[in-house]
């Protein structure tokens, strides 16, 4: 038997969770804590808002979370510090081993579905982390949701390692783990209730509202163009296109995710349509309210564009939604895609036209 | 609350009855329910369901059950198509080591 080596290229114990380090027959493992600090949940509020969301992680290895004797579990996570935090947090007051995986700073599910959380990684990180010197079982608790990547029988085969599959959520974890590793068949589960889509909002407004921000720079610059340099004109005509890009961002990012289980239609682009059409209508309320350029062929392009900006991002959100497949998705975009770019291509067109004739 | 169903009769799922022994590792990793086995064959009871996430035939060691698997993301869509392979999500199968990021 080889001498104990510690872990190759271990966690680094800087890092603000790491409590401290304990001493193994494998060499000296990275303590965490199970409580989160204030700076932890402020970080996962941030990564919600899509601000530095691809360098949120934490270091791959193995770690120790209370005092874990040779004999506990071992957990497999992703190096995504939000799934990790959630990880070590529904583990308060238990003992354990928690072995992460180099996911490039992604989601479990997302990087399982990419290969980044696959069985070679899981394999070569059993083999640097040394785990089979630490602990004194052959047993691996994975998230269920790592299973697109991850061939349990494959891990076992090559590195002895048994695979068992946690619950998909990791608030079941406790109850998984009383009931003797079983879960009952709502833990297996995806479902995507309403606060998990409301969760998903905010990435999507800052995403949106940045390239909103652009296409007013340009509109600007256009109406500019168009009304022979009067800056005047030109800030009218943004601040029309602000108040319709603010109407169909909230329909298609906001309203259609909340409302979506009673949208009608089953492709996202439908489902984006009637709150797409609710925008337009709002919008010419607003502007018929104020008087301001009512009839003109700019007010109908307005019309036009906020359904088809709201079809657009409501089909985006097959991305961030739980129960969309590939399949699916293509052969929405099949129909969806043409019709939106017609109709944006329409509107941009009637916009345009609308600066000739007054 | 009901599960959310997205398209009818799109996905790629596929079983093969006679590679499957029974060993029910399917039904325990797909996350959408869309597995039974009701006389110890597996059997797809809930097609529709099907996300074509993969996990089922990532996990039958004996190839009995198959889909085309990916992420049903229409930014993925989007981004193979315009052939932006460092962009933040694509579809796996086009470059596997592509830059960080998705969902």
């Amino acid at each position: 038997m080889p001498a104990p080596t510690a872990q190759v290229s271990p966690p680094r114990l800087d890092q603000t969770f790491v409590t401290g380090a304990i001493q193994t027959s494998g060499g000296p493992v990275p303590c965490v804590s199970s409580s989160l600090t204030g700076r932890d949940v402020l970080g996962s509020v941030r990564v919600r808002f899509g601000f530095g969301r691809m360098h949120y992680t934490v270091d791959p290895g193995l770690y120790a979370i209370g005092n874990p004797r040779p004999d506990d579990p071992v957990f497999v996570s992703a190096n995504y510090k939000l799934s990790f935090d959630k990880l070590r947090e529904v583990l308060q007051g238990r003992n354990g081993w928690i072995l992460v995986l180099d996911t490039k700073g992604i989601n479990v599910w997302c990087a399982a579905g990419k290969g980044t959380f696959g069985t070679e990684e899981l394999i070569q990180r059993l083999s640097s982390s040394n785990l089979g010197q630490i602990v004194s079982h052959r047993t691996l608790i994975l998230p269920q949701l790592s299973a697109p990547g991850v061939a349990a029988f494959e891990v076992t085969k090559r590195s002895g390692f048994k695979v068992v599959y946690g619950p998909v959520e990791a608030s079941d974890l406790p109850s998984f783990l009383d009931a003797g590793l079983q879960a009952t068949p709502a833990m297996r589960t995806k479902t995507f209730p309403a606060v998990e889509r409301l969760v998903l909002v905010p990435v999507e407004v800052v995403s949106a509202v940045e390239k909103g921000i652009v296409v007013l720079a340009l509109l600007f610059l256009a109406g500019l163009l168009l009304s022979k340099g009067s800056f005047d004109e030109a800030l009218h005509h943004t601040y029309t296109a602000m108040v319709a890009l603010i109407l169909g961002i909230a329909a298609g990012v906001l309203c259609t995710p909340l409302l979506l289980p009673w949208l009608p239609g089953r492709s996202f682009s439908m489902k984006g349509l009637l709150p797409g059409i609710a925008g337009a209508v709002l919008f010419f309320l607003i502007q018929t309210n104020e008087g301001a350029r009512n009839g003109t062929l700019e007010f109908y392009a307005w019309l036009l564009l906020i359904p088809a900006l709201s079809t657009y991002l409501a089909m985006n959100f097959t991305g961030s939604s739980t129960f969309t497949s590939l399949s699916g998705v293509k052969k929405e975009m099949r129909w969806a895609v043409p019709l939106q770019v017609a109709g944006a291509s329409c509107g941009l067109a009637l916009w345009l036209t609308s600066f000739f004739i007054h | 609350m009901k599960t959310l169903i997205y398209l009818p009769d799109v996905v790629t799922l596929a079983l093969a009855p006679h590679k499957c022994t029974g060993c029910g590792t399917c039904l325990l990793v797909c996350p959408r329910a869309v597995l039974t086995m009701p006389n110890g064959a597996v059997e797809i009871s809930n097609r529709d369901a099907c996300i074509e996430c993969g996990a089922c035939q990532r996990n039958c060691p004996f190839g009995a059950i198959t889909v085309k698997a990916g992420v049903g993301c229409a930014a993925a869509v989007i981004n193979s198509f315009l052939g932006r392979k460092s962009a933040c999500c694509t579809l796996p199968s086009d470059d596997p080591s592509c830059g960080p990021g998705c969902c």
